[in-house]
């Protein structure tokens, strides 16, 4: 595949621009591929609606914001009823599902429902759900080698070395989660 | 070189610090305040000075007053303040000072919106203050060439001492993309850079000697705008374009900025689908690369397609001086907060044929 983009929608707070951050810096540090990173967000420093867009290329990017994505994450209900169908057939979707309830009626996508935010609070801080979401869909996707993108977590969280752990964990169990709905 | 990921914005300010620049004022407004943001922080590092003015208008004239010292000086905006900017600019034209500014530009007229758009091409080529003076203005469509351009923007305004524009856009400022980054000038050679200006700067002189900075006068201002008209005559050899696929082209894409990229990556898709497409691209957009339209075989190409996020479209004016009447030209346009998507331009060049 030479272009595959990338949506992550959210509340603000959720951390979904530092899973789209993280995983183009991945990209950009480990690979000699184009990437771009798109933030959208309001006024409000904190609430209200934040989305990213990434994407990863072969060839030199052109809009860094298309009208279409081929993996969407979203972590919570306003942003899948706005983003959904934005998705292309046959394309990933990936859901915060301890918070989205919504039935989700296409049919020609894939749907990796995750409780992120469960999966977080079990470990210990409700914060990580983004770095299990990024594991999820390292796991799934295989857009670029976990090792990478934990190197990169690893790199950005130098300032607060007490926080590696955590967020190591975190990404671990995402990847594993990720893997399994893969093959299973 | 190692590849570093930042945003449009911050590796602007990083350039600029690269090349030398030691003085920066602003004013916050977005999309831009990742400039201020990260001069604030970074020029204390290199002995350098940050002022957030208490106005668009203070800032201005602060860079007016620290560039007359041959220190390397910058300040940005968008759009709206931009226009607060105006009477300093000119001034600075008209003063002959080197001074570099960036105009990330956010929707209009008057406040706008705060999105990205290209709706200041008029003001940016055409009078970006009163009085008719003209500038180089580079229109990056990468954060690489934002980078590179604001890097080499220092030594075009010290060779002519004028203003230089870089124009930029929100998506542009805002998005984060892989840069390299240039050198960082040895502070030697950043002092020696305003040492080579001080037949001219106001660095405090003996009492005998007295070095002029004037905006303007009451005489000889004849001779004055002739020397600035005489200069902009010598500007041809300064155009930078790109001109992609173009040589049996039938249909021509033209655009600058965010735009000229997604243009670019449409021009690759259209190849593909069997259309014959081509790019012109002005990453100078004064001078403006009129030859590149004359370069054209008008013998096939049927039509021109000026890519813009203006409405009504801008930098189509200076399409048609460029054809002449040599063929169709239309436009495709997006604003008020909405980006142009590839889907948009493949869309517009369809229904060309």
């Amino acid at each position: 595949m030479t272009e595959r983009n990338l949506m992550v929608a959210g509340f603000g707070g959720q951390g979904v621009m530092l899973l789209g951050k993280l995983l183009s810096c991945a990209a950009c540090e480990s690979t000699e591929k184009h990437v771009t990173f798109f933030p959208s967000y309001g006024a409000e420093q904190r609430g209200g609606t934040a989305n990213c867009y990434v994407v990863i290329s072969e060839e030199e990017i052109g809009a860094p914001l298309g009208d279409h994505m081929d993996d969407l994450i979203v972590m919570n209900d306003p942003s899948l009823n706005r983003f959904l169908y934005k998705l292309v057939p046959g394309g990933t979707l990936f859901i915060n599902s301890s918070i989205v309830k919504s039935e989700i009626k296409r049919k020609d996508i894939k749907v990796i429902p995750v409780p992120v935010t469960e999966l977080a609070m079990e470990l210990g801080n409700a914060k990580v759900l983004n770095i299990i979401m990024l594991g999820v869909y390292i796991g799934y996707t295989e857009v670029l080698p976990g090792d990478v993108v934990l190197d990169t977590i690893k790199k950005q969280l130098g300032k607060r070395p007490a926080m590696i752990p955590l967020n190591c964990e975190a990404f671990e169990k995402g990847l594993q989660i990720g893997k399994a709905q893969k093959t299973g | 070189m190692a590849r570093k990921f930042m945003k449009g914005c911050e590796a602007i300010a990083e350039a600029a610090v690269r090349s030398g620049c030691r003085f920066f004022a602003g004013y916050p407004i977005t999309p831009q305040n990742e400039i201020p943001e990260y001069f604030a922080r970074r020029l204390p590092e290199v002995g350098g000075v940050f002022v957030q003015g208490e106005s668009e208008v203070a800032s201005i004239n602060m860079v007016y007053g620290a560039a007359q010292t041959g220190t390397r000086a910058m300040t940005s905006s968008s759009s709206c303040g931009i226009s607060l900017k105006s009477e300093g600019i000119s001034f600075c034209a008209s003063a002959r000072i080197p001074m570099v500014y960036c105009n990330v530009q956010r929707g209009g007229p008057g406040i706008g919106a705060i999105q990205p758009a290209q709706q200041d091409y008029f003001q940016a080529t055409r009078a970006s203050g009163n009085g008719g003076f003209r500038m180089l203005v580079f229109a990056p469509a990468t954060v690489q060439e934002a980078v590179d351009m604001t890097y080499e923007a220092f030594d075009y305004a010290q060779r002519d001492r004028n203003p230089v524009l870089i124009l930029a856009d929100g998506v542009l400022g805002t998005i984060m993309e892989p840069v390299e980054l240039p050198p960082m000038r040895p502070e030697e050679e950043v002092k020696a850079l305003k040492e080579a200006l001080s037949d001219w700067t106001l660095t405090g002189h003996r009492a005998e000697e007295k070095a002029l900075i004037l905006p303007g006068g009451w005489a000889g201002q004849e001779d004055r705008c002739r020397r600035n008209a005489n200069m902009y005559e010598t500007w041809g050899k300064d155009v930078q374009v790109e001109e992609y696929e173009t040589e049996d082209a039938e249909v021509i894409l033209t655009a600058y900025g965010i735009c000229g990229r997604i243009a670019r990556s449409a021009v690759r898709l259209l190849r593909k689908e069997g259309m014959k497409a081509g790019l012109i691209r002005p990453k100078t957009v004064s001078p403006y690369p009129y030859e590149s339209f004359d370069r054209l075989n008008y013998g096939k190409v049927k039509a021109i397609l000026s890519v813009e996020m203006s409405i009504p479209a801008q930098m189509v004016q200076d399409v048609e001086l460029a054809v002449k009447d040599r063929c169709r030209i239309r436009t495709c346009l997006r604003s008020g907060g909405e980006i142009m998507s590839r889907e948009d331009v493949l869309k517009a060049a369809r229904e060309l044929v």
